[in-house]
Formats: structure tokens, sequence, C-alpha cells
């Protein structure tokens, strides 16, 4: 048997815990009151358009993005704006917000909210990005880069591969699996109108090869559907890393500091697909999208259709409560997800997970001293020397880290996992990141 | 055997006569022309090598002191916060120079969050590091301003002046403190401040620096500045400003008369070091103020942070 195809550097394999594969997506019940983030996107945050007192509805628009890297932001439910204050985010800061008193779902105009499947694309190259844009479409892996931007492609550059990330490499989530399986035609058509913006006639659906039901049922579709073919891939974490799929779907490594699009790549997650799909074929802004609620204690695993600005607390209930031991609650998954601070922030663009882990699985273990064995160094995806770049940290040497490229550093996080004297490599390097990052501004 | 050893003895005196020659010529080609201040003044300096002057070291201070000293006649803007005006004048000696006699600073710690003003509603176990925690969330007592307690200040000190008190969790200064600055910059929250020590070693200052709206800040923290401005109008010196609901008090126009600390409601401001307070007889005339006054100036203000 011929080996699947992976990425060539680094990797780990962490216990997959795919709890809730087996669940089908519910839509879940609206909230009372919705708290709706100004900064869902990488980049800038929305400006919002809508003052307090006014009645809104399902689907329009309350924030612009105004700079080149920001996204509109829509309104996920009918009622009347509360206030627009600045509100706990999951790590305890705050950011500004639009409370909605949420009222009975009236869609606004020009929405087509029917199931029905539309296939044939009418819109031209430029109309596709204008809705995308219009939609506020950003990226649904959990970077939330807007999509219209990365659909640009810059002069002198050409995207010859499409690359569409269905690889859901995490631990525990389900939510592409899921939208996969139950919205493949859509998902299907979205790549299709995806490969028109860019006018490339290839796309590559990659998918670890866990999900043996989606590679198949999507294989089966994909027929009908000439230039998108199904890659199945070998299971290897952080294998949903841009660059490491890159690599593993048509074997070109991204150059160090430079985008895809410098290999002929773009690359977007399924979820995504799906999104722009409802955005030019049925001009439904992103206000909703898949969410698991997992979790070794969690009763009733489930994947849930949710609207954006619906507190974590509705989820947890829907997932039968909050289980008596849980330690921590995360935000996305184990290896790259942030320990939420309450239940009553909001699911936001960003969010494609809720972990609840068990006391006892939750705690860091006790660092201990460094004891050479390179581990880190064999698994970082992007051939770093994790131990190297944390000392640097901790002594403050920033500039020779950044020449040791600390900046290519995607913060998967294998190094810490794989540490078996429980280092905190990846604080290390976020902070080295954040503080680089400084420098380089500085030098501008 | 005698030739051989005179051949050998002939060889080395030899080498060593062409070795010390060409030597010779090159270090008066490369000598190097020290200005000999400069060992006098780095003899009188403390060797703290602190880093507290602005220059890596005390060596590099001592040059910048001769360099200004020759260029501009004059070391105004240098000061060797570790030695204090007694080094200074010192060093002015030996460059022949009078010295301004600067007030000596020391370190304030702006945050009275301690676990009592400011509960825990959360278990925080990740890296015990200011920086890393401040990455990653807002803090435990849920204040985005407030102290982290994990201690990075006190790992900076090379003084031994920074401990956390771990009943509060909150770091103290003690008077080892020189004002080099390193726990200024290790916080990764901005909350160390160095002020001047005052007469007597009396303070008073604002010890919060949340610039949330009152409400909020007040819902973290029992004793956070709330920016009510009641200190801001009964200072006769004009010496508080308010800034982004948080008062700030100005060193130097601060007269220490204390009025601010009886008004505060938060008990936000803090006095250092002032002899107890007598029962006012001076406030007899408006009645009012009589009863709140004693309930304002609660006895903990004097406990923290001495």
């Amino acid at each position: 048997m011929k080996s699947l195809k992976t990425f060539t550097i680094g990797g780990v394999h962490p216990e997959e815990n795919k709890r809730s594969a087996n669940a089908p997506i519910q839509q879940l019940s609206f909230p009372k009151q919705a708290i709706v983030p100004l900064g869902q996107n990488l980049g800038a945050p929305s400006k919002p358009i809508v003052k307090r007192g006014d009645e809104i509805k399902t689907g329009q628009l309350i924030a612009k993005g105004e700079s080149f890297i920001s996204a509109n932001l829509h309104s996920p439910f009918t009622g009347k704006v509360l206030k627009i204050d600045d509100l706990l985010d999951s790590s305890g800061y705050r950011r500004p917000a639009v409370v909605i008193e949420v009222g009975d779902d009236v869609w606004e105009e020009g929405i087509d909210t029917s199931a029905a499947l539309k296939r044939e694309i009418s819109d031209d190259k430029q109309s596709i990005i204008d809705k995308i844009k219009a939609n506020g479409i950003v990226g649904l892996g959990g970077a939330t880069f807007p999509t219209h931007v990365k659909l640009m492609v810059p002069d002198g550059k050409k995207a010859e591969f499409l690359i569409i990330n269905g690889v859901e490499c995490e631990p525990y989530l389900t939510s592409d699996h899921r939208l996969m399986l139950e919205k493949g035609e859509e998902m299907l058509i979205g790549i299709k109108i995806l490969m028109k913006a860019l006018s490339v006639d290839q796309a590559i659906v990659g998918i670890e090869n866990n999900k043996a039901d989606a590679i198949k049922h999507l294989t089966e579709l994909a027929q009908k559907y000439e230039g998108i073919s199904i890659q199945p891939l070998k299971v290897k974490y952080p294998q949903g890393g841009e660059k490491q799929l890159i690599k593993a779907a048509v074997n070109r490594e991204v150059p160090s500091g430079k985008l895809p699009i410098e290999v002929g790549c773009v690359v977007t997650n399924v979820g995504t697909a799906f999104a722009v799909y409802e955005a030019v074929q049925k001009n439904k802004p992103l206000i909703e999208r898949v969410v698991t609620v997992t979790g070794k204690a969690v009763r009733k695993p489930s994947n849930f259709m949710v609207r954006v600005g619906t507190p974590v607390q509705m989820l947890l209930d829907a997932a039968e409560g909050l289980p008596e031991n849980t330690g921590k609650m995360i935000n996305g998954g184990p290896m790259m997800g942030k320990a939420i601070m309450s239940a009553e922030v909001p699911v936001v663009k960003g969010t494609s997970g809720i972990l609840l882990m068990k006391k006892e699985e939750s705690r860091r273990k006790t660092p201990q001293t460094c004891i050479r064995c390179s581990k880190c160094t064999t698994v970082c995806p992007m051939g770093l020397e994790p131990f190297l770049l944390a000392k640097m940290s901790r002594l403050e040497r920033y500039e020779e880290s950044e020449k040791e490229r600390i900046m290519d550093c995607i913060e998967c996080g294998s190094c810490q996992f794989t540490c078996p004297s429980h280092l905190p490599l990846l604080d290390y390097l976020r902070l080295g990141k954040q503080r680089v990052g400084q420098l380089i501004r500085s030098r501008k | 055997m005698n030739e051989v050893l005179l051949f050998a003895l002939l060889t080395l005196g030899l080498l060593g006569t062409v070795a010390a020659v060409i030597l010779y010529f090159v270090a008066q080609k490369f000598k190097v022309i020290e200005d000999p201040k400069i060992d006098l003044v780095d003899d009188v300096l403390p060797k703290a090598n602190c880093g507290g002057c602005g220059f890596p070291g005390c060596r590099a201070f001592a040059e910048a002191l001769v360099k200004s000293a020759d260029v501009n006649k004059s070391i105004d803007g240098l000061n060797c916060p570790v030695g204090g005006n007694d080094v200074m004048k010192d060093a002015a000696a030996i460059l022949g120079l009078e010295v301004q006699e600067q007030d000596p600073l020391i370190a304030v710690i702006r945050c009275n969050g301690s676990k009592a003003n400011s509960p825990a509603k959360i278990d925080y176990d990740g890296p015990s590091t200011c920086a890393f925690a401040h990455n990653l969330y807002a803090g435990e007592g849920g204040c985005p301003h407030g102290c982290l307690g994990l201690g990075d200040c006190v790992a900076s000190c090379d003084f031994d002046a920074i401990h956390m008190n771990p009943e509060t969790g909150l770091p103290e200064v003690n008077d080892k403190c020189v004002a080099c600055g390193a726990c200024v910059k290790a916080c990764p929250r901005g909350i160390i401040e160095l002020r001047p020590k005052g007469k007597k070693d009396r303070r008073i200052f604002v010890s919060c620096i949340n610039e949330e709206k009152g409400g909020v800040a007040k819902k973290n923290c029992a004793v956070a500045c709330i920016g009510c401005s009641k200190c801001f109008k009964v200072c006769p010196f004009e010496a508080i400003t308010m800034n982004n609901n948080l008062a700030y008090i100005d060193p130097i126009k601060c007269k220490l008369c204390r009025k601010c600390v009886e008004v505060c409601p938060t008990d936000a401001i803090h006095e250092l070091n002032f002899p107890p307070r007598k029962k006012k007889p001076e406030v007899v005339e408006n009645t009012t103020e009589k009863e709140s006054v004693p309930a304002a100036s609660s006895d903990n203000k004097n406990e923290t942070q001495a």
C-alpha cells in the first residue's frame, strides 16, 4: 500500500479523542441577550454603524471593516441595540462589543434563507470578491483572516492551486468533520466559487485519514465537480497549519516570512468554503458557525450550529451542563485553544469548539530543567529550535531570536506538548514573538 | 652537547629580541590614550552595575560623565540613583564641577489589589511569570491593570529591595531600594513608579492605575480608583490631575497635606510614614464632614507598603 501524504518536518500525534464525530449538527436556540464583539477578525476591529436603541434585523450590517485587513460584521439576531460598551472577552480583558436584546427572528431583505441548493455560479470574479467582502467572511479555521484579502492576489503573483483545509488536526474538535458530511455539496460549490474568484483550475481538499466517512462522501460528490480532488492525508498534528498543508498536498515549501501565494497556493478552511457558498449564492452574511462542545467529562458531546454572540453558557446547557469536576474551559482545541475566564463570553466567528477539561488533566505539570533531549527540535514543524528560542526569550536576547527565525513559529504547541520536562516553551516563544514584533515595527 | 645548548639559547634570545622590538613599535602605533579621570570617577561609583543610570555598567557611566564634563562643561542630566547625591558630588569634584542636589527616588507599587481587596475569581496554573500571565489573561482578580502577583519585579531586583508579601500577594518595597528602575521595566502592567522619597520618607500616592470606568473597576477591586474627582476638587495645590477615570498626584506639587486621603471613598490614596492622625479640631465648623472623616481615614493605610 502506498503510504499517505503528509508534511515532512516534525509533527506530533496527540490522542485524537474525537468524541463528537457522530453527533449531527443541531441548531441551537437563541439567547435573550447577545454580545457581539467588534474585533472578530484578524486585523483592525470593525467600526460600529448602529447606536444605542436602534432596531436591527438579522443579517443587517452593524459594523464596517474600514482598513485593508478588516471585515464587516452583521447582526446575528433581530432586536434592539442595548448598548455599545467594553465587555469581557474570553481572556478577561475588556473589548468593545455590541449588546443586542434578542427578539423574533426577522431576516434582512435580499437574503435567501431557503435550504434549496443553488448550483450555477452566475457572479463574475469581481462580484464574488465584493460579495465575500460585504458579507464579512473570515477564515473559520481559527485565525479569522478576512477571506476577501486572501482572494486579492497581488500583482505579479499567480495562484495555481486552491487548497482546502479539511484536516481538523486539533484533537477533540469535529465541527469541520460534521460540516463536510452534512453540507458537502454546498461546500463543493463554495470551492468552485473560490476557484472562479482566483482563476485557478485545481482545488485540493486535504482531509486526514481519521475521517474516512468524510473522504468517501466528498470523493463521491466531487466527481460531479471538475477540478476538485480529495486528498487523504496521514494523521499528524499540526497538518492544519497553512504551510504544513501546502507541503503535504502539493509538496511545496513556503519560504520563511512569506505568504502561501509565493508558491502559487491559496489555503482556506472547509468552513470558510461553506460560508462563501452562503454569501455568494444566498447573499447570507457570516453570522453563524458550527461549534463543537466536547471533553472527556461532557455528558453529551455535540456539534451545534450557533449564531455569533450566543453566550458559551447556552452551549454548555445544550450539552447537558457543565460537568462537576471541570478544571478548565477552553476556546478551541487542546493544542492551540485558550482558556476562557467565564461562561458569559460569547461565541465569535473564530470559535471552533468549547473544550471542557477535567481538573486532573487540565493542571500544568511542574517545569523541570531542560535535559537537552532535543525532542522539541525534532517535532517543530517549522524546523525551529524551541529550546534555544525559549532561552533567548528568557535572557531577553530578542535580536538573536529574530535571526533564529522566531517569527516563523506558528504557535502550534508541539514543542510544549512533547517536552518531557514540561517547560513552558510556547509561552516563552509567544513572548519572544511579541517582543520581536515590537522590535520590527519600531524599525519602520 | 654544549654547542646544542648554546645554539638553543642564541636562537631563543634572538627571537625574543625581534618580537620585543616588533611589539614595542606596535604598542607605540596603537596606543590608546584614556583620560585618567575616567579611572578616578569609576573608583567613586558604587560598582553595582545595575544600569539604573541608563548606561551599561558603572564604567560606561564614568566615561559618559567625563565626556559630558569635557564637551558640555556640566554633568546635569546624569545621575547615579544608587550612589545618590554623595557619589555625584564626589564625581563632580574630580571633574571640577558643581552638581545639583537631586531628590532621592524610590519605587512605589501603585496597586493595592491584594487577595482580600480583589478576590481571585479563577485559578491560574500557568508559569509563574507576570510577562506570560499578562499575555494570557486579565488576572485572577479580574482587574486588567492590577498586580498579577507572580514576582517579575522581585526577580529583577539586584538590591534585595522588593519582596512579595504572601498574605496580600503584592510586592513590597523596603528602604534598600535605590530606584534603579529595573522593576519598573520588568512589570508588564506598569504598576511600579519611581517617586521622590519625600521629607522624612513621607509619601502620598494613588495606589491604583486602573483606567476603567468607576463601576467596572470597583467590581473587580474594592480599593480601585473610581475616578470620582473628589481628591482633585479638594487639593489646594493643584497637584492632582484626572485622566481616563484615574487620579494622579504630582509628587513635586504635592505638599503632603493629606486632604485627598481623607476624601477618597475607596481608600485608593495611600499615605506612608505619617504619624498617626489626631482627632481633627480644624474641621469643627463643618459638622457633616466631622462624622465622615474618621470613617475615611481607616487604619489600614499605614500598614501597606512601608
